[in-house]
């Protein structure tokens, strides 16, 4: 026993040795070409996708650019000085470059010189082969033909690590699309690359494709999209918007899709592109004042002040609470309680169409009461209104194809319970919410969507930014199929009525457009804002929604423009022009497109931050002149 | 002396497996360290160069062995091991240190590592002991004594630090077993590494549970008469679970973590991803690159100097402790194998050998010399093929290095001088 032990035991390592080696080497071998140091695997980057207008007008193509590149092993010494002249950077920094790619790899190469552009290039070309261990390599760069849109288009960088560990498909030095729609559509803009595998031999030189190639696949062209934005009336817009903080948001109501969405201030698309751009985007993302990468079109909820009162009027008809024509009095005003709160409509016996063309808050505080006080508490009553509510698409995301926005808000029961315990609250203590100033709050987005809603008479479509893949309609049935508000038809038409005349007689008269009959609400929002601690009133927002023509909506929009003192001021002009710009092409409007060109609300901006005193809603706005923006020509 | 007797006498069947694993660690070595510029393969700056020297060396060192008396090493036995514990003490004063481990002598031309001759001597100096007319195994106090002769020259080295070849000392135990220790002693050694492994693969509570089944099986099958011994089975699984929670206790607050994350490596405990693509990078590096070569090699093997991750040097110690991969890479499962089955072959052939010695001096050196190259070559190959943790110790014929070539073509060939006398000294 004992004399077989060791014999024994050497035969069972014997064994176990050759069954794990004949596992390794006969049954396991998985044939992980990366992990072979012989083959090399090589991307073909496909060109990203075109993005063109609703109208075929090219927005984004691409732009070759030429990175230089270093495989720090292979360098040989070198004129520092001349080759640093060459590529025209300073030698310090050449110096640092070179030693970050030697320390990342001295065998496999690095970026030195990132996006040179087509002059340096072609001046670099035939010297390239006096510095061995430089190469120079092909990249895809953004070419934007136009100068806005830079909010919807975003942009795109090389993935980080996050990226690639959430998303396999990205390797090392890939682009994708960061914000807008090259983010969202990024799987559709990048194509697929191509792979080659490489063999090399034992010297590392290539000897040709591995296997023949049966491994490789070509690299798939991006396809091009056309979104809906119209070219023109988003630069249009942008110029209106110059020197003024807001959003513009434009729908076609026939179809959700959006054809403008303006944030002001916004930055050329072009500055995230190139060698600039990390400096560049320090600086959009550092300005904290002005925040020209906050899309204020999406992401801006505010109060939404009178054109609120559209959809109280709405409610309150299909809750049978009034008619069109039941009557409230205005004394200039109306009571809470033993207090007086004012109204600028100018008193009288206000009905449906008057109250929303004098937009009167005294009869819109009495319809709203009569809401609540149709159901046997108040709790419910406010249940109903926030369904009626929230049918419009206001309180929740839309779920539109924007890769990122605010939902805006409804109140909840819950929030008012927790804020007047014990059911103490009633429809008087929520009035504000009657003229849209109390807890409400909407993105420019969403009042445009329900502008839609209210031109559609009571149904839209959820707004979207994609309208063609590679010429191809989408048919996405999220997007192409209506989504009805809980107001009957029959009701918008005494509504819209009242909007028409918002134009004809109302708030809006002088802003008329020759031609063309435009249903609009104006919307002079109370605007506070806490300096050091105090709340302080600041300058009313001006806000306008309108959808034109009345008969067959072809534009719905919404303008938000902070600090614009009345609806009709900034808001109501920039929405007319639009709308004219939009519908005919051109304007005949001269004085009023001049008048918002030159203007800008820079003075008001700086008043919270001045430190002293100041005046709220001036009047007079001569001191306001701008150099107006000047006229892009696209190509 | 050096008659034609000796050539007749001689085991010419060892001696074939040791040429021939010699010959296939050169060529693995030549492949390893070539380099692209041309050299001669008697370029002494060249790794293989050098080995091609010691190669040299201990063919002549043979011819050496060969001439002496073969009572000569029973002779002086006492004397190798007691020069051999100095030479290990002297490390401490006048050690060379590479690579983190004060375990060489600077010769020069030549760095000696004092712990390869001891492995010789203290083969020796055990046989000696044990052979002795006034030993017997059986014995307490002998059993103490034969101990120390493996613990002393392991607790020397262990501090240098070179826990790996202390490790090697402990396979002499296998000749005390051979010559009478109760096996008892290795049955529980077996028993213990088993709880070690199950506990840090499954836990304690499988453990208990693996134990109980067992125990259940057991008085299932026991015949009907059998009586079983309660009490002490009782003992027995109490403190096989106390063992299995200590285990467990000082696997989790005793060892460092750079311990841990080796057997967690070893026995596959990380399931993880990232971490295990962490340990792969660090303390994993090397077994996963060696598991990765052998792998590449397939059945047929990449061919002569064809190994591509032999050439990227992706494998670190490649000449040295991880040579088995350049055969695996290169040669594929054929090469593996071959070399696999040399050694098994060698070490039956020595068994038989040793078993026929009639001298207990002869049969109980021949079992050192067997212990001690049977544990070489189990733990490193393991170690390069992923079955064993990683311990640094050389392949014996094999891995780069003057040292160990003399230290194992001596203990190999003191064993086969020894076995031309068999004869005589059974007289």
């Amino acid at each position: 026993m004992k004399k077989l032990l060791l014999s024994s035991i050497i035969i069972i390592i014997g064994i176990t040795f050759l069954g794990r080696l004949s596992y390794l080497q006969i049954f396991n071998f998985s044939p992980d070409l990366l992990d072979d140091p012989s083959i090399k695997l090589v991307y073909d980057y496909p060109e990203r996708g075109y993005i063109y207008d609703r109208n075929g007008k090219l927005l984004v193509a691409n732009d070759p650019a030429y990175d230089v590149m270093v495989i720090p092993r292979e360098v040989r010494s070198l004129d520092t000085l001349e080759f640093c002249k060459l590529l025209n950077i300073d030698k310090e920094k050449f110096n640092k470059e070179l030693n970050r790619a030697r320390v990342y790899s001295p065998r496999l190469p690095s970026v030195v010189v990132p996006q040179l552009s087509k002059e340096d290039y072609a001046r670099l070309q035939e010297k390239m082969r006096h510095y061995p261990g430089f190469f120079i390599q092909k990249r895809s760069l953004r070419y934007y033909d136009t100068k806005s849109a830079a909010n919807v288009l975003g942009y795109i960088s090389e993935v980080n690590e996050r990226d690639m560990a959430k998303n396999p498909h990205y390797i090392q030095g890939e682009l994708t699309g960061r914000i807008g729609v090259e983010k969202v559509y990024d799987h559709i803009l990048r194509g697929r690359k191509g792979k080659k595998h490489i063999q090399k031999d034992r010297f590392n030189r290539d000897i040709g494709p591995y296997k023949d190639g049966i491994l490789d696949s070509l690299p798939e062209q991006g396809k091009e999209i056309h979104i809906t934005i119209d070219k023109l009336l988003q630069e249009y817009g942008e110029r209106l918007m110059h020197g003024k903080r807001g959003g513009i948001v434009a729908i076609e109501p026939s179809t959700g899709e959006i054809l403008s969405m303006i944030s002001g201030p916004t930055y050329e698309p072009s500055l995230l592109v190139g060698r600039e751009r990390s400096r560049n985007y320090s600086k959009l993302h550092y300005d904290s004042i002005s925040k020209p990468l906050f899309d204020r079109s999406i992401s801006f909820e505010k109060a939404p002040g009178s054109p609120f009162k559209t959809l109280n009027a709405l409610v309150a008809l299909q809750e049978g609470v009034i008619s069109p024509s039941t009557t409230v009095g205005c004394s200039n005003g109306f009571y809470i309680g033993r207090s007086k709160k004012g109204c600028h409509c100018g008193g009288g016996k206000r009905n449906m169409n008057s109250g929303i063309y004098k937009s009167c808050n005294a009869y819109f505080v009495s319809v709203y009461r009569k809401i609540y006080e149709a159901f046997p508490s108040s709790s419910e009553g406010h249940q109903a209104w926030a369904k009626h509510m929230k049918s419009f698409g206001l309180g929740q995301y839309l779920g539109s194809d924007l890769h990122t926005g605010r939902k805006g808000r409804i109140p909840t029961k819950a929030m008012y319970d927790k804020w007047y315990p014990n059911n103490s609250w009633t429809a008087t203590t929520l009035y504000s919410n009657a003229i849209g100033q109390g807890e409400v709050a909407a993105t420019p987005l969403q009042l445009a969507n329900m502008t839609a809603a209210i031109a559609n008479r009571g149904h839209f479509y959820t707004p979207h930014v994609l309208k063609k893949v590679n010429g191809k309609d989408i048919e996405n049935p999220k997007f192409t199929e209506p989504r009805y508000t809980t107001i009957n038809k029959e009701h918008f038409e005494p509504v819209i009525q009242g909007m028409a005349d918002v134009y004809k007689k109302g708030t809006a008269q002088y802003i008329q457009i020759p031609d063309i009959e435009i249903a609009g609400k104006t919307g002079t929002v109370e605007n506070f804002m806490k300096i050091d601690s105090v709340k302080t009133q600041l300058t009313d927002n001006s806000v306008f929604v309108a959808f034109a023509p009345v008969d067959n909506p072809k534009i719905a929009i919404a303008v938000y423009i902070e600090n614009g003192y009345y609806g009709g001021r900034y808001a109501g002009h920039i929405a007319s022009l639009m709308i004219e710009k939009y519908l005919k092409g051109k304007i005949t409007r001269k004085d009023m497109e001049q008048r918002m060109l030159t203007r800008t609300l820079e003075r008001e901006y700086a008043k919270p931050y001045s430190g002293e005193e100041f005046k709220i809603n001036e009047y007079d706005w001569s001191q306001d002149a701008i150099e107006p923006k000047p006229e892009t020509s696209s190509k | 002396m050096f008659g034609k007797s000796i050539y007749k006498r001689i085991d010419w069947l060892s001696i074939f497996f040791y040429l021939a694993l010699v010959a296939i660690g050169w060529v693995s070595i030549y492949s390893s360290t070539f380099t692209t510029t041309e050299q001669s393969i008697f370029d002494f700056s060249s790794l293989h160069g050098k080995q091609l020297f010691f190669i040299g060396a201990s063919l002549i060192s043979i011819l050496l062995i060969m001439a002496l008396e073969a009572s000569f090493f029973e002779r002086f036995s006492s004397v190798f091991y007691v020069i051999s514990l100095i030479s290990l003490l002297g490390l401490f004063l006048f050690g060379r240190t590479i690579a983190g481990a004060t375990s060489w002598y600077d010769l020069g031309f030549f760095n000696l590592q004092p712990s390869e001759p001891a492995k010789v001597a203290t083969a020796l100096a055990l046989a000696k002991y044990l052979s002795d007319i006034q030993t017997d195994i059986k014995r307490r106090k002998d059993q103490l004594y034969a101990f120390l002769i493996i613990l002393i020259p392991a607790v020397l080295i262990i501090p240098q630090p070179d826990p790996g070849s202390a490790l090697v000392f402990f396979a002499l135990t296998f000749v005390l077993f051979r010559e009478g220790l109760p096996l008892y002693y290795l049955g529980i050694a077996f028993l213990a590494l088993i709880v070690f492994v199950t506990t840090l693969k499954f836990g304690v509570v499988w453990v208990a549970i693996f134990l109980g089944i067992i125990l259940v099986l057991l008085f299932l099958l026991k015949k009907k008469s059998f009586k079983m011994p309660i009490i002490p089975i009782i003992g027995f699984a109490i403190l096989v679970i106390l063992f299995s929670l200590s285990v467990n206790f000082v696997f989790n607050n005793v060892f460092q973590d750079r311990h841990r994350d080796r057997f967690s490596l070893w026995l596959r405990l990380e399931n993880d991803p990232a971490k295990l693509e962490k340990i792969r990078k660090t303390i994993g590096y090397n077994t996963h690159q060696s598991e990765k070569a052998i792998e590449s090699g397939q059945i047929y093997g990449k061919g002569f100097l064809e190994g591509t991750r032999t050439k990227g040097d992706f494998v670190p110690e490649q000449h040295s402790d991880y040579i088995f991969t350049t055969v695996g890479e290169e040669w594929g499962f054929i090469g593996t194998s071959i070399v696999i089955l040399l050694f098994t072959f060698l070490l039956l052939r020595l068994v038989y050998l040793a078993e026929r010695q009639k001298s207990n001096f002869s049969r109980m050196f021949g079992y050192g010399v067997i212990s001690i190259l049977l544990i070489h070559y189990f733990i490193n190959i393991g170690m390069v093929i992923g079955v064993l943790p990683t311990i640094g110790i050389p392949l014996p014929f094999f891995s780069y290095g003057g040292s160990n070539m003399f230290g194992f073509t001596a203990l190999l060939f003191i064993f086969l001088k020894l076995d031309t006398n068999r004869l005589k000294e059974g007289i």
